[in-house]
Order: structure tokens, then C-alpha cells, then sequence
């Protein structure tokens, strides 16, 4: 190890060619779409995390007397009830609030499961090909062969409706996209030259997908991370609509949907309040996706 | 002399598929090739496109197992030899600086790969003998916690050397080292391989494409084409007088920078060599000036003339058929 | 607005470019690729612009052509093909002449022919856009090209899409298709940079015979030197967007007279000149950040010569009525004939 140091002067007073790149963080608040798109899902979470502090009310105690009191902006409205009342007289500035908790389980569980399952799929499929491939895009076609809705559908007729059977069957269906994403992100890093040269240099198969092609192929995982936590979303919120998934009366805001449906014409709050709250949700996770993916891009890229 | 590594008759095919009803195809990338590596030696191999030489370097450092034959370091198979210990004992430096280190790693980290991978010493340690690495090759501490994208091309090859010695390894695979680097960078990168190479005693595969840099650089040279290994020679010799006609026409198509001279015809066809469809008898055959009716029918056998083996008909009613270990 | 002025044609040459400057902005700034050049191609004449990658030489040919990208402005004193002034053309008459009396082949045979289409439509499409003498005509003429170019069974290879090609044919096929029009102007950027060495060597023989048949003038665009040495008639050495020599091929390789010029040459392996095992020249040091702007010499941080006196806009000199260089240095170390 101790050599005689080589003779080739080294470059040390060279300015690098290279002007720096702004850094991270600024890219990050340049980003117009990424900066609204956290501001929406933190304040989704923010009102989440905060439910149990700022609702001023439980969200199931019922109050016959104060039914489907307008919100505040309305005539007839008063602060008492800001967003109103539903037909059972809960309010539903409490029920909004407590709503996002469960959207935001949901996206988050969902994602979680089905991103685990499909990252693995798709990384295995991706690194070793030849049978194993094979083998992934078999059980994949078979996967997409299935109609998620249906399936959802058969499982809660089979065991009932809840929210651990809605998040389990979510879970468990949606992992197509990541594995095919993943898979295709896999093959393209695999045959760079950085993961050869970390198999010549004697790393192990795990030590090469953990800490090569991992870090490499996450700005694809991050992408879809985000389109599958909304498309859950508004799945869970249409299997509620539907009566096959959260019952009541839990808030979800699908479910919230489902129930105003008859009062659509003359409070129309009822619908438009958690139907806003799901689109505002979903838009932020999805301007959050494709944000980090343009941020974090340059820096992937060579 | 001896041997580090023996390449013995091997063979690497590969099935392209083609379309649901069209059968798969074969692809011969390498069609049979022995060769040894001596130690201390810089072994040329140049080729052009479809004639295996990536394909070659690949299998002799373990990451493609051959389909036949057998590659030998120090006598073992290297389908015995641990990954760990193939790993101490041989090391890449691939071709393009822009893939050949990962974008999310630091570089400090990146050199310091093969050392986690070893095992040996301290986190710290091995740190260390990572940043003396990379003084070696001429880069000063400070590049110690940037990410590739900040250094240049010539800069992020010097990290993939520095990565390549740092586990002291008897034998560099450099595959076209310096074909995507600019002229001025890439005298640096070959005068830097040289004072290591003399430094330390190193031996070198080095495959490229360029013919001027491989003259200057190896001791020994072989020609590819097609998956075969068509003639094999010390430096000079090859240059001074090559024996096959590829190798002639390879020569005589290099454009060295000396006005007035024109451009050399070397009288080849405009057929371009495919190794899913590889000729019957000689490969080369299509193209070759002086081809004759053997070429068509048989596959020349290796022949001896001087210091050269020649895999060509023309060598053999030289001399007769005699086979030769290169 | 006319945007031809129709100068009577003087025996100027088919190509002035002069005081070209082109800017592109970059999220760090904006970088000045092409610093003030001028240069010019006679009819008839092969002209090489040599250098290293960043130097600006791509980003020139694309300005001539006016292919440059939307984040690059482009000025010049003058910028003129055959009398007509390019840098106030509208856009009609740029694409009446591009494919037409100027065309461009690009590096990449691979990507440089669309996929969906085959050669017979791209080639026939290029005639029937510019001359418009109908299909048959221009089927022929194609036909007739791809023969030309060295390319075997040419009516059959008219029905071929790019994908069952080599890259040397696609090359080929690249230079019929520049030339279905007759252009007096082909611009070529790096056209054999991807290509094996027996290939190169016949492309560019093409490309010489094709110049000296048809008369066609020749801007080559190239990093290497023997493809320089063995074809150029002039040649201008570019560095950081700028031009520092500018010369005839047999002056530039005898007795280069700016130190990058001279590195360069320095840095090859030439068999039969450098001895094997030797250290090559090296030029230390990385090309200059062209963000910002450059002032004086570019070349200083890497110049074994540079004195305070490169930091100041640097004066041009001659060496001889057909060779220029910018430099403050009257004479550097002048090397003996190669």
C-alpha cells in the first residue's frame, strides 16, 4: 500500500468545468407544482394529525335537533357548525377533519403493502431475468387479468365490509403497476456499468440490488408510490360509496359521499365538502409525485 | 513466463429472440477463443463492432459464464474461486465514464466498494486507504464527498482506476479505458495506466477499438473478428508486418494524422460483419481481398509463423498445420 | 419583409460566417457556446472545425443550418450562404434551402433515420419537398444515389426500413439522402465518430470522391485529427468557443502556432513518431466553465506559456497569408515538421 506516489502531476489548482448545480433545496421551492402539492397534502395531514385537537365536536354524536344546518357562508349558517351539518346532525367540519385520517391511512397502508409486494417483484424480475422473469410477468399478467373492483367486490361479499378488509384487498391487488414500473426501471440500471463493476469487485447479489439499483430506480418508485396512494384513495372512497367498504359510520369521506347522495339537490355542501377535500388529497399527492421526480432527476441522471 | 490466466477454447452464444413466429436466432459472440494472460504483460485486443472483445472481457473477469470451455486464474477454474477472491485478484476499468459510477453515490464511497465488499479493517480505515487511492491516481482529497455528476469525464475515469486498484489487484481489465474521453484528457488517463502499470507491477487486458493508443500501450496484441481470435503477436511485430488480412486491412484503414497522404482503400466490401449470421468456413471470407475457395468451405486453423499465430489459410500453406497454444 | 437580399454573386465564398456568437441559457446562467468566430467555405473546398467536446464546433453547424434548440440565441456580424443573408431569412426560404442548396448529416446513423419509415419514403421525400418533379423522378434519382454511394441492390433497399441496416449503410444512406437535391453546401457533424475504422475509412473516401465528382463544398466537424489530416483543405482549431488557429492542413500539422494546437498534436499516440511505452503530451487542467462569459484567453489556466498579458482580449496574428492564430505569443515553441 505505502508506494512511491506516481509521476503524473495532479490537476490540484483546476477549477472544476462543472458550475455547481443549485442545490436540492432550492430546486425543491423553484418548483412551483411540487411547493403547491406539499402545501395540499401537509395540510391534509395537518388536519389529520390535528383532529382530535381542533374539532369541536365528536364526529359520530348525532343531534336530531340541528340537521342539515348549512355552513357558515350560507344564510342560515352559523359558527356554531362552520361546514354545516349532515342529516344526522354530526357535524361535518368534525367529520371532515376525522375523514382525513382515514383517507390518509388508507393512501399510506395501500401503498405501503402494495409497494413492498411490487417493488420486490418487479427488482427480482428486473436483476436476474431469464425464468425468473419469466415466472414475475406470469403472475403479473395474471394479476392484470383481474378486475381490482370486482375482486374488492366478491372479497367484502364474502367477509364484510371494514377498513382492514378494504386496506388488505387494496393492498394485495394493486401492486401491478410497481412491478412493472420497477421491473422495467430495473433492467434498464442493471446494465450499466457501476452495478458490473460492483459484481467484479466481489459484492453480493442483495448488497448489488440494495445499494446499486436501488437508490438508482427509487425517483420511478417515488412516481408511482404516489399514483397508487390516489388511485387508492378515491378506490376506497368509490367501494364506500358503493357500501362495500368503510361503514358507517365511520367518516371516511367516500362514505360521506355515499350517504349525502339523497340531499344532493337541496345541500348540496354535503357532497361538495369531502368530495373537494378528495380531490385537493389526491392533486397534492400527485403534484408531490411528479415534483420530487423533477427534482430529484437531474441529479440521477449523469 | 507464466501464465496468470489461461483462456481455454471458450465459447459464448446468445439466443435473440425474434418475433413470435420467427425462430429464435444464435448469436455467436464468441466463437472460440485461447489465449493466456503472462504476468506483467499489457495484452492488446482490438476489434470492431460484432467481433465478441466486450463479450471476451466480460467472461474472463467472472461477470458472463461461458456457454463452453473454461477460464483459468493460477490453474483454478474461476467457477471455483470465490467472488471475493476473484475480486482481489482482478478488477475492471469500463468505457464510459457517465455509467461506470453510481449517480447516488459519493466518491469516496464509490472507491471505497470494493474494500466494504472485502471486509477488512475499520469503517474509517478503509476510508482512508480510499482517499490514498484516489491520490494515486491524481485526485485531491477534496473531490473525496462529491457526486460524479460534479467531475468530468477524465476526472470520473481517474475515480473508476482508483476504484479498480484499491484492492491491490494483480490484474486490470480495461475495456476501451479511454474511447469516450477527449484526446487531451485521454493522454493523462494512458500515461497514468503506464506509471501505474510500472509502479506496481501490473498486468493489463486492455481492449479497445484505437489502434495508435493500443500500439503504444500493449506488448502483445490480438485481432478479433467475429467471435474468433484471427491473429495474435508481440506489438511490434503485428504492426510491422501483420499476417492476416483483416489485420492488414485494420492497419491500413488507420488514419494517423499526416496530411497529404489521402485515404487509404483497404479494399474491403461494404458488408458489415454480423455475428447473428456468421459465414461458413473462414468469417472473414466475404470481405477478405484475397480469398480463395478454401476460405469458403473451411474454418483455418491456428498457425505459427515467427512470433505471430494466424488463424488464416494463406498462413497454413506457409506452413503446415500445426496447432499452437497462443 | 424580403428575406433574401440578392446580392449580385460576387466570387466570395458560398459560406461567410462572421463574428458569430451564440448564447444559450442554462440554469446556472447563460453560457456563451460560440464566442465571436468567422470562418468562410469556398465552393468546392473541404473545411474542418476540429476540437474537444464543449468547444462549440456542433453548436456552430447547427447554427449555420438554423437547427439550433429554442434556449440558444445565435448573432452575427455575418452569416451568409451564397450572398443570403441567414440570420434575417424567415422561415420559408431557410426551408426552401435546407436539404436543398445546403444539407446536414449528422453523427448518429442510428437515430438520425426515422424508424417508421423507409429509406425509399425518406429519400423521395426530401426530392419531392425541394424539386417536385413527381415520385418516378425521384425514385430513380434515389436509386441512382444509393449506387452511388456504394450500396448493393439499391431498388431493393428502397423498401428497407432503418432497423434491417448496419449502421455504416445507414450512414450511407444518410449522405444520399443530403445529397437528392444537388446541395452545394453539406455540413457533416462528427459522420464517421460512430463507426468502426474499415468503415470510417470508406465513408470518408465517399465523402472525398462525392466532393471532388460533384463539387460540393464541405464542412466537416470532427474531434479527430487523421480525419482532419487526411481530408481537410482548411482547417480551424476550436477551443472554448472560440477559433484559436486557423490554417491549411499541411501548415497546421507542419508548424502549429498556438500552444492548444500544439498540445493536441502532442497528446497522440503516433505510431512511428511517438516510441511505445513513452508518456504522452498531456494538457493539464479541464476546459473553463463557459458560463458567464470568458475575457482574454481562454487557454491561459492550462498554457504553459500564459503570461498576465492572456487575461486581455488577444490580439490575431498571421503566420501566413493563409494561416492565422490568436495568441500574444508571436512564436511558441515551434515544433519540427511532423
Amino acid at each position: 500500500m505505502m508506494d512511491t506516489g506516481i509521476a503524473t502531476p495532479a490537476p490540484a489548482a483546476v477549477e472544476i468545468a462543472l458550475p455547481k448545480p443549485p442545490s436540492v433545496a432550492r430546486r425543491m421551492f423553484g418548483h412551483p407544482g411540487l411547493v403547491i402539492g406539499l402545501a395540499l397534502l401537509g395540510l391534509c395531514v395537518a388536519m389529520a394529525v390535528l383532529a382530535p385537537l381542533i374539532a369541536p365536536y365528536d364526529p359520530y354524536t348525532q343531534n336530531l335537533d340541528a340537521r342539515l344546518i348549512p355552513p357558515v357562508w350560507l344564510e342560515k349558517g352559523s359558527w356554531a357548525h362552520p361546514l354545516g351539518t349532515d342529516n344526522l346532525g354530526r357535524d361535518y367540519f368534525s367529520r371532515t377533519l376525522y375523514g382525513a385520517r382515514i383517507s390518509l391511512l388508507i393512501g399510506l397502508s395501500v401503498m405501503l403493502i402494495s409497494g413492498i409486494i411490487g417493488t420486490t417483484l418487479g427488482l427480482v424480475a428486473g436483476y436476474f431475468g431469464g425464468r425468473v422473469d419469466l415466472v414475475v410477468n406470469f403472475i403479473i399478467t395474471a394479476r392484470l387479468a383481474m378486475p381490482v373492483v370486482l375482486v374488492a367486490l366478491a372479497v367484502v361479499a364474502m367477509i364484510g365490509g371494514s377498513l382492514l378488509v378494504v386496506i388488505l384487498t387494496l393492498g394485495l391487488l394493486k401492486w401491478d403497476r410497481f412491478a412493472v414500473v420497477m421491473r422495467s426501471a430495473t433492467m434498464q440500471v442493471r446494465s450499466l456499468d457501476y452495478v458490473a463493476a460492483a459484481e467484479a469487485a466481489g459484492a453480493s447479489r442483495l448488497r448489488v440490488l440494495a445499494g446499486e439499483i436501488l437508490p438508482n430506480v427509487f425517483p420511478h418508485l417515488i412516481v408511482v408510490a404516489t399514483v397508487e396512494a390516489g388511485s387508492a384513495i378515491l378506490l376506497e372512497a368509490a367501494l364506500s360509496f358503493l357500501g362495500l367498504g368503510v361503514q358507517p359510520p365511520l367518516p371516511s369521506w367516500g362514505l360521506m359521499i355515499a350517504e349525502a347522495k339523497n340531499f344532493m339537490f337541496f345541500s348540496f355542501w354535503l357532497i361538495a365538502i369531502p368530495g373537494t377535500a378528495l380531490a385537493a388529497l389526491v392533486l397534492g399527492i400527485n403534484l408531490v409525485g411528479d415534483g420530487l421526480r423533477d427534482v430529484f432527476a437531474p441529479e440521477g441522471r449523469a | 513466463m507464466s501464465d496468470l490466466i489461461e483462456i481455454d477454447d471458450i465459447k459464448r452464444t446468445f439466443r435473440v429472440r425474434r418475433g413470435m413466429f420467427t425462430p429464435a436466432a444464435t448469436l455467436n459472440a464468441v466463437a472460440g477463443v485461447s489465449l493466456a494472460v503472462r504476468k506483467g504483460e499489457v495484452l492488446g485486443i482490438v476489434g470492431e463492432s460484432g467481433c465478441g472483445k466486450s463479450t471476451l472481457a466480460r467472461m474472463i473477469l467472472g461477470l458472463l459464464p461461458t456457454t463452453s470451455g473454461a477460464i483459468r486464474i493460477g490453474g483454478r477454474d474461476i467457477r471455483q474461486v470465490p467472488r471475493r477472491e476473484l475480486a482481489r485478484r482482478m478488477q475492471p476499468v469500463f468505457q464510459d465514464p457517465y455509467s461506470s459510477l453510481n449517480p447516488r453515490r459519493r466518491i469516496c464511497d464509490i472507491v471505497r466498494l470494493p474494500l466494504d465488499v472485502q471486509g477488512n479493517g475499520t469503517r474509517d480505515e478503509r476510508r482512508a486507504q480510499a482517499i490514498a487511492a484516489l491520490d494515486k491516481v491524481g485526485l485531491p482529497a477534496r473531490y473525496a464527498d462529491n457526486f460524479p455528476s460534479q467531475l468530468s469525464g477524465g476526472q470520473r475515469q481517474r475515480v473508476a482506476i482508483a476504484r479498480a486498484l484499491v484492492t491491490e489487484p494483480e490484474i486490470v481489465v480495461c475495456d476501451e479505458p479511454t474511447s469516450a474521453l477527449d484526446v487531451s484528457v485521454q493522454s493523462q488517463i494512458l500515461n497514468l495506466l503506464m506509471d501505474l502499470r510500472r509502479d506496481r507491477g501490473l498486468t493489463y487486458v486492455f481492449i479497445s477499438h484505437n489502434l495508435a493508443v493500443v500500439e503504444h500501450l500493449a506488448t502483445r496484441v490480438a485481432v478479433m473478428y467475429l467471435g474468433r481470435v484471427v491473429e495474435l503477436a508481440p506489438t511490434a511485430e503485428i504492426f510491422a508486418s501483420p499476417k492476416h488480412p483483416y489485420t492488414q486491412a485494420l492497419l491500413a484503414s488507420v488514419l494517423t494524422p499526416m496530411p497529404g497522404l489521402g485515404i487509404p482503400d483497404a479494399g474491403l466490401g461494404s458488408q458489415s460483419p454480423d455475428p447473428l449470421n456468421v459465414p461458413a468456413g473462414c468469417p472473414f471470407h466475404p470481405r477478405c481481398p484475397k480469398a480463395f475457395d478454401r476460405c469458403r468451405t473451411t474454418v483455418p486453423h491456428i498457425t505459427t509463423l515467427g512470433a505471430a499465430t494466424v488463424a488464416c489459410h494463406l498462413a497454413e500453406n506457409a506452413r503446415p498445420v500445426q496447432p499452437a497454444i497462443a | 419583409m424580403s428575406g433574401t437580399a440578392l446580392t449580385p454573386r460576387r466570387k466570395a465564398s458560398l459560406l461567410e460566417v462572421k463574428g458569430l456568437t451564440v448564447d444559450i441559457r442554462t440554469p446556472s446562467g447563460p453560457l456563451q457556446a460560440v464566442r465571436d468566430i468567422s470562418f468562410e467555405v469556398d465552393r468546392g473546398e473541404t473545411v474542418c472545425l476540429v476540437g474537444e467536446s464543449g468547444c462549440g464546433k456542433s453548436i456552430t453547424s447547427l447554427a449555420i443550418m438554423g437547427l439550433l434548440p429554442r434556449s440558444a440565441t445565435c448573432r452575427a456580424e455575418r452569416l451568409a450562404f451564397d450572398g443570403i443573408d441567414l440570420t434575417t431569412i424567415d422561415r420559408h426560404r431557410r426551408n426552401d434551402l435546407r436539404g436543398n442548396r445546403m444539407a446536414m448529416i449528422f453523427q448518429e446513423p442510428m437515430t438520425a433515420l426515422n424508424p417508421a419509415w423507409t429509406i425509399g419514403e425518406q429519400l423521395i421525400e426530401v426530392h419531392r419537398r425541394h424539386i417536385g418533379k413527381g415520385d418516378k423522378v425521384a425514385r430513380a434519382r434515389a436509386v441512382d444515389l444509393l449506387a452511388k454511394v456504394g450500396i448493393a441492390s439499391p431498388a431493393e433497399r428502397l423498401g428497407q426500413y432503418p432497423h434491417q441496416l448496419s449502421g455504416g449503410l445507414r450512414q450511407r444512406v444518410m449522405i444520399a439522402m443530403a445529397l437528392m437535391c444537388e446541395p452545394e453546401l453539406l455540413v457533416a457533424d462528427e459522420p464517421t465518430t460512430a463507426l468502426d475504422v474499415t468503415i470510417q475509412a470508406q465513408i470518408l473516401r465517399l465523402l472525398a470522391d462525392i466532393r471532388r465528382d460533384l463539387g460540393i463544398a464541405l464542412l466537416l466537424i470532427t474531434h479527430d485529427l487523421g480525419v482532419v489530416a487526411r481530408i481537410a483543405d482548411r482547417v480551424n482549431v476550436m477551443y472554448a468557443g472560440a477559433i484559436v488557429e486557423s490554417a491549411t492542413a499541411a501548415e497546421l500539422f507542419a508548424a502549429p502556432r498556438h500552444p492548444y494546437t500544439q498540445g493536441l498534436l502532442a497528446c497522440l499516440p503516433r505510431p512511428g513518431v511517438t516510441m511505445a511505452g513513452d508518456r504522452l503530451g498531456t494538457i493539464p487542467g479541464v476546459v473553463p466553465s463557459l458560463v458567464g462569459g470568458i475575457t482574454g484567453c481562454a487557454f491561459r489556466s492550462r498554457c504553459g506559456h500564459a503570461v498576465p498579458a492572456c487575461a486581455a482580449p488577444v490580439p490575431a496574428r498571421t503566420a501566413s497569408p493563409t494561416h492565422t492564430f490568436t495568441c500574444v505569443h508571436a512564436h511558441v515553441g515551434e515544433r519540427e515538421p511532423a
